[in-house]
């Protein structure tokens, strides 16, 4: 864990086991993001960290696209792709042999049991994710009601979640958000 | 791999013996799962289904939920290890392996061209301010997803449930504890617990 060592393999170990404890997706692990590139190994500071969650759901495909830019901030091109299959690899391998254990006894609780334990876990670490974020994005009230506006919008609304995102994009370009 | 017969991907002949599964070759999934994984916005789930279940009708909704849910207590990106199950159900490893390539290399691209260009212009004051607006927003979206998953468990009066919750909200959230020591407590703590609880609703 020492920063002498190669940040790629760094990237490649920190991601490879994060991945298998990510239970509920990228967006829980968020948190632990933030703790390792941000107070562990001081890849980048806050307001970057704030600026890449932005611009990984700006763009499009899954979630888990927030460690490309990670990895990228730490080792260019080749950080972004170990990061990427470090993320994903362990827990597509894992996912790939428990669904054929499961074709052969699809009568067993556990897969029940074991999803109603897991599910409220990572709706918990998926707060987590969006208080850390907060806590980095809202720096005064105006970004905090911004945040609040989106939230009860995507809640209450079926609006196109890209509307809100370029509605919060315009808004800090017009300089509100200081 | 092409020869070899398809493992076990009809689902049981007594489900739905009217349409005969379409078998999706290797191309095909790579480039529906790029179609679905370039289209979704915020996340992919909801194009996923839309693909697979709408428009090719590789899956009946059933058939999707289950597979779903299978990849949703699994750890890692859901999407991904949704994406490589569907694809070695229809042909194997190399199924699974086009499927994954399709949903992760195209947008893995862009956000790498996008990383790019963050690092080379990401100092300017415009972009900054609206990256800054742009991620007060993305924050608000994610509680959103929060409060929506949390509706069933509020519904249910899932105590247990969420408990669990709160506590791991607190742990990682405002004490900022490492995730693999939470959950390594909060997993068995919470699959205990909710085991006993089924045994005694049975009982």
């Amino acid at each position: 864990m020492n920063s002498q060592t190669n940040p790629v393999s760094t990237l490649v170990w920190t991601f490879g086991l994060m991945s298998l404890f990510a239970v509920g997706g990228a967006n829980s692990a968020i948190p632990e993001m933030h703790r390792v590139a941000v107070d562990v190994h001081h890849w980048m500071d806050d307001k970057q960290f704030a600026d890449i969650f932005a611009i990984s759901q700006l763009s499009p495909g899954p979630n888990v696209l927030i460690v490309t830019l990670i990895g990228y901030a730490v080792g260019g091109v080749v950080g972004a792709l170990a990061a990427t299959l470090a993320m994903c690899g362990p827990t597509a391998v894992l996912a790939y042999y428990v669904s054929r254990l499961l074709q052969r006894s699809s009568h067993s609780p556990w897969p029940a049991i074991i999803q109603a334990a897991l599910v409220p876990l990572s709706i918990g670490l998926m707060g987590a994710s969006g208080l850390i974020l907060a806590l980095t994005s809202d720096r005064n009230w105006v970004a905090a009601m911004i945040t609040v506006a989106a939230a009860v919008l995507a809640f209450a609304t079926r609006l196109n979640p890209v509307w809100m995102l370029l509605a919060g994009g315009a808004l800090g370009f017009a300089g509100i958000i200081g | 791999m092409a020869s070899e017969s398809p493992p076990a991907a009809a689902p049981a002949p007594d489900i739905s013996p009217a349409t005969p599964p379409i078998q999706p070759g290797l191309f095909e999934l790579f480039v529906a799962f790029a179609k679905m994984s370039l289209a979704g916005f915020g996340g992919v789930l909801v194009w996923a289904r839309r693909g697979i279940v709408d428009q090719h009708r590789w899956m009946t909704a059933e058939e999707f939920n289950e597979t779903f849910a299978l990849c949703h207590f699994l750890p890692g990106p859901n999407i991904v290890n949704l994406s490589v199950v569907f694809g070695s159900r229809f042909r194997g490893i190399a199924g699974g392996i086009a499927a994954f390539a399709g949903l992760v290399g195209p947008p893995m691209v862009i956000a790498t061209i996008l990383a790019a260009l963050y690092a080379r212009y990401g100092e300017i004051d415009a972009l900054r301010r609206i990256l800054a607006g742009v991620s007060c927003a993305a924050v608000g979206l994610l509680i959103a997803v929060v409060f929506k998953m949390m509706m069933p468990l509020i519904k249910k009066r899932d105590v247990v449930g969420l408990v669990m919750l709160v506590a791991v909200f607190i742990a990682i959230g405002l004490a900022r504890l490492p995730l693999q020591a939470v959950l390594l407590v909060a997993i068995p703590v919470s699959l205990g617990i909710t085991y006993i609880m089924r045994r005694r609703v049975k009982a």
